[in-house]
């Protein structure tokens, strides 16, 4: 903000009486569910939120800075957990002291070496061979190729889940599992990215959902690499655990560290938006065309922000993991971790990092506290209309009611979008002179 | 020859099945991207909604079948398909309209179309439950087992009887469409507005007609996509999540904004599915012996496990936006 350009108008300053107030509020309510449900509980609370705040930081520069709308954060979330699981879970010797590493290790060279020659195969116009013939060649390798090395994958799984249950983790540091979650999360982004950034931007939205439940139905399916529905437990935390310093203190303790992490990505994420490079990618979403006239390389820029997006995904994802200590494939579901995180955006202020950040804390606490609201809601119509028209409530009412946050959620997307489509903290936009 | 039988009812049988269930889906895509020009995530659950209606109906008048022999939930349909229509214009009405009258870009009307699938969701979940219903309340599910007249045969082609109704009702909404679209003064002046709103308006064509119109037909088709699919199988109400992703795909390899093409692409997503799940070594059973012993002594060739079924349509989807992303039959819009 004090980078004070001659370039840049100044805009008058005042006193940011918006933002105060709604950190305001957001600070009483953090105060008034300490003072109701116990420092334990909200600490957890404002953990949780703290992770969700580096997902929505994610999506905030996808959609905020670039206008690219990810509809499977989920995807990138589960990948991240998926890595600080296999990172970080103490080592299985059964699986180590037997031959199957070797198997494995076989398996996967097959896979590489089948994917080294379809790509061989692909080029083969260049030796002179027909274009036509090419592709019949390429296409008839690649469905024999992948049969073979699908069947040797599955032969090595399934003596691996019978034999040492499954494989275990790596057992380094937690921080490691982190990083490379991030980086597989934006190795898949860049996947996506590559094959949609250019096209209508539905595409991308359509082609980000699909790769999320592909990416949660091979977790819940790879028994031998995740253990599946029977999850993986517990993880180990990058700070002293409960067990050693006390369920208040461990929490607090991983409160800082995410805190730490959200101050460097908010620190290095404000310089970029200020920066040339920001001001490019603004430029782009604003205008396509006319950025393009400029000599700028859109689908590059695309590229590498969406990239950048979906690595903040995949460390907030595995800080979640570490932190609920649990690796569950089941549990990652499209409204816990794709809509909220979209409502957190759209509601804070989509391209103001400040306002995502106040948007995650006051929805997630919203949504923590409505869980609980729904259910008295649901305990006093079923009163009410036992009482009154002599009503027989089904039986499974919890569960219902718990859908009643679905409707929610959307709802507040569609009323957002219509009365506050910037958000309650708007993004700022200078006027250079 | 059974493993031809076995072939008939596992490929040919279940891939129509799926492939006319994500056509007429993918008919009412495209129709709402060609007019609308953004994609509806809100369809699957306007199928949801319209098997839902369908299910209420039939719980309040189970024996409406009786009269014409067939099951109740295939009387009750039309009603069902009024009243889906009904949402979908209300539901315009209410959400879509306001936005495109603020002149959003096309990606906001597609997250107001994600919160419309949660409402949606909500709703029917919190009226339906979160279990599965079968649609036959008071009738029987008919199964016709017919025999192969061939030496050697011993298993039938299996088919039952809300798959023969799919088959009839699929090409009589598809016949229906083409005749409405060619036909028709209404019909045309979509095809106008789909090729250039701008000029479609000019010359004197009602778009807000139109527009409800087309959310009219695509709340009907919805309706018949997800009532035929729960009397194949059940009622759920997650049904339409496992629906989105083929009837995208179907919807943009036959090209996006092209009624036919989507027809043609929802078989293609629906076969591919079928064919990628089936167990391809059951057919190398006859040719055992002359061939080599390491391929027929793997048990199992599918391409892929039923519970990676989703990855078939995502492959198709990245072949087509990679090979092609016109579509097939070029659509209008990348």
């Amino acid at each position: 903000m004090d980078t004070k350009r001659a370039d840049t108008v100044a805009t008058p300053r005042r006193f940011p009486l918006r933002e105060v107030i709604l950190f305001a509020a957001v600070l009483v309510a953090v105060l008034g569910v300490y003072a109701a449900m116990g420092p334990a509980y909200s600490t957890r609370m404002l953990v949780e939120a703290a992770c969700y705040a580096i997902l929505a930081l994610g999506l905030t520069i996808q959609w905020g800075y670039a206008g690219q709308f990810n509809a499977g954060v989920m995807g990138f979330v589960a990948l991240g957990g998926f890595c600080a699981m296999l990172f970080s879970f103490p080592v299985n010797p059964d699986f180590w002291e037997s031959e199957l590493p070797g198997e494995l290790g076989l398996a996967l060279f097959y896979m590489v070496a089948a994917v080294l020659v379809v790509v061989g195969a692909t080029r083969l116009d260049r030796l002179g061979v027909p274009k036509k013939l090419r592709t019949v060649i390429a296409i008839v390798l690649g469905v024999v190729l992948y049969l073979v090395v699908v069947n040797a994958f599955r032969g090595v799984t399934d003596q691996i889940e019978s034999r040492a249950g499954f494989i275990g983790g790596l057992g380094l540091p937690v921080g490691v599992g982190w990083i490379v979650g991030g980086a597989l999360a934006g190795g898949v982004g860049y996947f996506i990215g590559r094959v949609c950034l250019g096209l209508r931007s539905d595409y991308l939205a359509i082609a980000t959902l699909g790769i999320a439940e592909i990416i949660k139905a091979f977790f819940k399916n790879s028994d031998w690499l995740t253990r599946g529905t029977a999850t993986v437990s517990p993880l180990p935390w990058p700070v002293p655990g409960p067990a050693e310093v006390g369920f208040t203190l461990a929490r607090a303790l991983y409160f800082s560290v995410t805190a730490v992490m959200i101050a460097v990505i908010f620190f290095l994420l404000s310089r970029a938006y200020h920066a040339p490079w920001g001001r490019m990618i603004r430029a782009i979403r604003d205008n396509e065309i006319s950025a393009a006239a400029m000599g700028k390389d859109i689908n590059k820029r695309r590229l590498e922000i969406f990239v950048l997006g979906c690595i903040l995904m995949g460390i907030g994802g595995a800080a979640l993991a570490s932190f609920n200590s649990m690796f569950d494939p089941q549990g990652y579901l499209p409204l816990n971790h794709t809509f909220l995180v979209l409502v957190m955006v759209i509601l804070g202020g989509p391209g103001n990092n400040l306002g995502t950040i106040f948007g995650a804390v006051a929805v997630y606490i919203i949504w923590i506290m409505s869980g609980p609201l729904a259910l008295f809601l649901m305990e006093l119509v079923v009163t009410f209309g036992e009482g009154a028209f002599g009503w027989e409530a089904p039986t499974n009412m919890d569960s219902r009611a718990l859908q009643a946050r679905v409707f929610v959620i959307g709802l507040l997307i569609t009323l957002v979008l219509r009365y506050a489509p910037k958000g309650l903290l708007p993004e700022k936009v200078r006027h250079h002179g | 020859m059974n493993e031809l039988v076995f072939f008939i009812n596992n490929v040919v049988i279940a891939g129509s099945v799926s492939g006319s269930i994500y056509a007429i889906g993918a008919v009412g895509v495209t129709l709402i991207f060609s007019i609308m020009r953004f994609a509806h995530f809100a369809h699957g659950d306007m199928m949801t909604f319209g098997a839902f209606m369908v299910l209420l109906l039939t719980t309040a008048f189970p024996g409406a079948g009786a009269a014409f022999g067939v099951p109740a939930a295939l009387v009750l349909l039309p009603l069902a398909m009024v009243l889906t229509a009904l949402l979908a214009v209300s539901i315009d009405k209410a959400f879509y309209k306001p936005l495109r009258a603020h002149g959003v870009k096309p990606i906001v009307m597609v997250i107001g179309s994600l919160g419309v699938t949660l409402m949606l969701q909500g709703l029917i979940r919190l009226f339906a439950g979160t279990s599965g219903q079968s649609l036959y309340v008071d009738d029987r599910k008919e199964i016709f087992r017919l025999a192969l007249p061939f030496e050697g045969v011993r298993a039938p082609v299996v088919i039952t009887e809300p798959q023969l109704y799919l088959f009839v009702i699929t090409l009589l909404a598809v016949v229906g469409l083409h005749l409405f679209l060619n036909r028709s003064r209404l019909g045309k002046a979509m095809r106008a507005m789909s090729d250039n709103p701008d000029l479609a308006q000019a010359s004197g064509i009602n778009t807000n007609t139109i527009v409800a119109v087309t959310w009219v037909i695509a709340g009907g088709l919805a309706a018949i996509a997800g009532t035929l699919l729960s009397l194949d199988v059940t009622f759920k109400p997650d049904l339409s999540f496992f629906l989105l992703l083929p009837i995208f795909a179907a919807a943009i390899v036959g090209g996006v904004g092209h009624p036919y093409g989507a027809v043609a692409g929802g078989f293609v997503v629906g076969f591919a599915e079928t064919l990628a799940v089936f167990n391809w070594s059951v057919m190398l059973r006859p040719f055992r012996d002359s061939l080599p012993e390491w391929l027929t002594q793997s048990g199992n060739l599918a391409f892929v496990g039923t519970e990676y079924k989703i990855v078939v349509p995502f492959f198709i989807l990245v072949v087509i936006l990679v090979w092609r992303p016109t579509g097939i039959f070029k659509g209008k819009v990348i």
